[in-house]
């Protein structure tokens, strides 16, 4: 078997008791590239993360990772995979108790046994390298959305990691603070030679920094390619999603039992 | 019809099985928190802050309840003890009480509603927030990081705070019987001294303390960690820490008194 | 600087802990290192105990001299065995006797020991012979009762029936 694509999901299903969530899935990340799976919500995108990072188990199927099948490892090594992984949360969950030099150093007090004059330089150059030096002592409280967002990427790459998850990183940010995280990801990816998958809904952001992208819909792969090839697509379902219309195959209301007209006039009666 | 005569069996039957449910659930997240241990006493500085947040910033209640309920003991007591002329037992009234069910009980309730519901907020919170999710993501185990050093935390606070309650007690019983009544300081003392004794009273309230401890953290940081994590999940979840703390101190408080005393 | 104020607390915090139940310890249940070695043992036998417990005080004139360790049921004579740990300072006269007294007319009951006047002391594991069990109050009352329906014959001697007669 090659080791080539870094991550590979082979024939992946998952539901949590009767309902299910995803159904054959297969994806590829390619080493060193930045991949992003997108969805309308509720699609089980996140759901896709969280067999990657080991957090859930998928009731059949295979999630290889870096060569190793995610689905069958037991603690011990679920924990050595995820140590090679960074991953960033859609609100940073950054620990509301330690201070933002304490939120970064956590990965590194936790997984070696580095001085402490070595990590509190290492710390400053992970916060540099989001743009936040001097930020160490601010509590995750007295930070904006966005810079919650920066420094909770900083402790992300606090390990160096291989892979980098990113669940919604866009989620509830002012365009700015979008444009700078958008290119932090790429730079992080390009620079440090990490794979990478994206979690997102926001279409045209990403599809001008990843490099390949995958449509989940009801629990299944929808379409996938370049940006390129999606940008162009004749497909009316990704030209929906990707200009975001309010009509098309899929349908803005929910699918109520009854009409509109019905229940209006159950409530004059 | 039948229906709406079984439905409130139904219900019994269905709350019981899930109290039962909880019930196993909680006693594997003990086991979970006995063998997740060795780190957090390892690195004994989270735990100490733990004991900062759950004990240190509980001694003001502990202090001012304890007086309290002493200096009405003494009132109480004295007015039923003077009825049969026996005003000089106080002392042992006011101490045999504290140190066999009021310390403990109360200190415990206290510190349910004081510590116990914030450690179920703060954990929850951290589940509502991914902060515990994140944990994982870094292969870091919340249990032994998060829940571990606040778990013994709990366990040394509670009979500390329980021994001070008792001292402060006894401070307010003195000062109402002695400094304000007048009674004489030495028939106090010596009647207490002369009925407390230090296996029977002193320790088995001590042990009551530290089960009351081991049980109201337990269900605090098992509360927070078995949250729904919604805001209103949360809020849940602190609210029924109180309310099940409460009923398992005093049903805790009866199973021990049966087997000292 | 943080951790170390929080390290202050915490130490303040313990050591409270531990002041209170040393204060509990000495000032309330008036720990004295009383071991064994300072008392000796001596045994009673009683017809009835009345409600008297282990622990309960044994007083010589008013004084506490010891305290009762232990009470059984003898199986052969079904009296109440009793057992005194009496403190080593004092010693009583092979004729001392016992009886079991109230406290007020409903307080706790102990032990009263009288000295004798035999020159000879009881050794540690002596039996005192002379003993006098506890008032009872309802047999007290019956037998006041029963006076009462014979009264005339022999009146002024109800006025003694508050103890039963010393046995052995």
């Amino acid at each position: 078997m090659s080791h080539d694509p870094y991550i590979e999901l082979r024939n992946v299903s998952f539901g949590y008791g009767e309902r299910q969530i995803l159904s054959n899935i297969n994806l590829r990340v390619p080493r060193g590239q930045l991949v992003a799976i997108m969805g309308g919500s509720g699609s089980g995108k996140t759901t896709l993360l969280r067999l990657i990072s080991g957090q859930v188990r998928p009731d059949s199927g295979e999630v290889w990772v870096d060569g190793k099948n995610v689905a069958t490892m037991n603690t011990r090594e679920l924990y050595a995979h995820r140590r090679k992984m960074g991953m960033l949360f859609q609100f940073g969950a950054l620990f509301t108790d330690l201070s933002v030099a304490d939120n970064v150093a956590f990965p590194l007090r936790e997984h070696t046994a580095l001085p402490e004059d070595m990590i509190r330089d290492l710390v400053t150059l992970k916060l540099s390298a989001v743009g936040l030096r001097g930020t160490q002592t601010l509590m995750p409280a007295e930070l904006s959305g966005g810079m919650a967002r920066r420094v909770a990427l900083a402790r992300a790459i606090a390990l160096d990691p291989e892979l980098m998850l990113y669940d919604e990183p866009f989620t509830g940010l002012d365009p700015i603070s979008l444009g700078v995280i958008a290119h932090l990801i790429k730079r992080l990816n390009q620079a440090l030679g990490t794979s990478a998958v994206m979690v997102t809904h926001d279409v045209q952001k990403s599809l001008e920094i990843v490099d390949y992208v995958y449509f989940v819909a009801h629990g299944e792969i929808a379409a996938e390619g370049s940006p390129e090839t999606v940008r162009h697509s004749d497909s009316p379902w990704l030209k929906q999603f990707v200009h975001g219309d309010p009509d098309g195959p899929v349908h803005f209301a929910y699918p109520a039992d009854t009409s509109l007209a019905d229940d209006l006039s159950a409530g004059a009666r | 019809m039948f229906n709406t005569l079984a439905s409130p069996f139904r219900k019994l039957g269905e709350l019981t099985i899930n109290a039962v449910w909880r019930l196993g659930f909680a006693t594997r997240f003990l086991g979970a928190i006995l063998m997740y241990s060795g780190q957090s006493l390892m690195r004994l500085q989270m735990t100490i802050r733990e004991v900062y947040f759950a004990g240190v910033l509980s001694l003001i209640i502990i202090v001012v309840s304890g007086l309290f309920v002493g200096m009405v003991l003494g009132l109480q007591g004295y007015n039923t003890l003077s009825r049969f002329g026996s005003a000089d037992a106080l002392g042992a009234l006011v101490a045999l009480s504290l140190l066999r069910e009021l310390g403990p009980v109360l200190a415990a309730l206290l510190f349910a509603s004081r510590s116990g519901s914030a450690m179920t907020a703060e954990i929850g919170l951290m589940k509502a927030t991914e902060q515990l999710d994140a944990m994982r993501v870094m292969a870091v185990n919340p249990i032994a990081r998060v829940v571990a050093p606040r778990f013994w935390a709990g366990v040394i606070s509670m009979p500390v705070l329980a021994a001070l309650f008792n001292v402060m007690g006894v401070f307010g019983g003195y000062l109402i019987g002695v400094v304000m009544i007048g009674l004489d300081a030495g028939t106090f003392w010596s009647q207490m001294q002369a009925n407390v004794d230090l296996h029977s009273d002193v320790i088995n309230g001590l042990i009551k303390s530290l089960v009351f401890g081991i049980a109201v953290t337990l269900i605090a940081v098992f509360e927070g960690y078995d949250a729904t994590p919604t805001a209103s999940g949360v809020s849940s979840a602190t609210t029924r820490t109180v309310v099940t703390s409460a009923l398992v101190i005093l049903a805790l408080d009866f199973v021990l008194t049966a087997f000292m005393f | 600087m943080k951790r170390s104020t929080i390290d202050l607390w915490v130490g303040i915090f313990v050591a409270i802990g531990i002041a209170s139940v040393i204060f509990l310890s000495l000032k309330v249940a008036n720990l004295t290192p009383q071991s064994n070695e300072q008392t000796y043992a001596l045994t009673a036998d009683f017809d009835n105990i009345g409600g008297l417990k282990v622990k309960a005080p044994v007083k010589s004139a008013g004084v506490l001299v010891g305290r009762v360790s232990n009470i059984q049921l003898d199986a052969k004579t079904y009296q109440a065995k009793v057992t005194l740990a009496i403190n080593k300072q004092y010693q009583f006269s092979k004729d001392a006797s016992a009886e079991i007294l109230t406290a007020g007319i409903l307080g706790e009951q102990y032990v009263g020991l009288t000295e004798g006047g035999d020159p000879d002391t009881l050794q540690p594991g002596d039996k005192i012979s002379l003993t006098s069990s506890a008032m009872v109050l309802e047999q007290l009352i019956g037998k006041f009762m029963t006076n009462f329906a014979e009264k005339g014959s022999n009146d002024s001697s109800s006025g003694h029936a508050d103890k039963t007669a010393p046995q052995q």
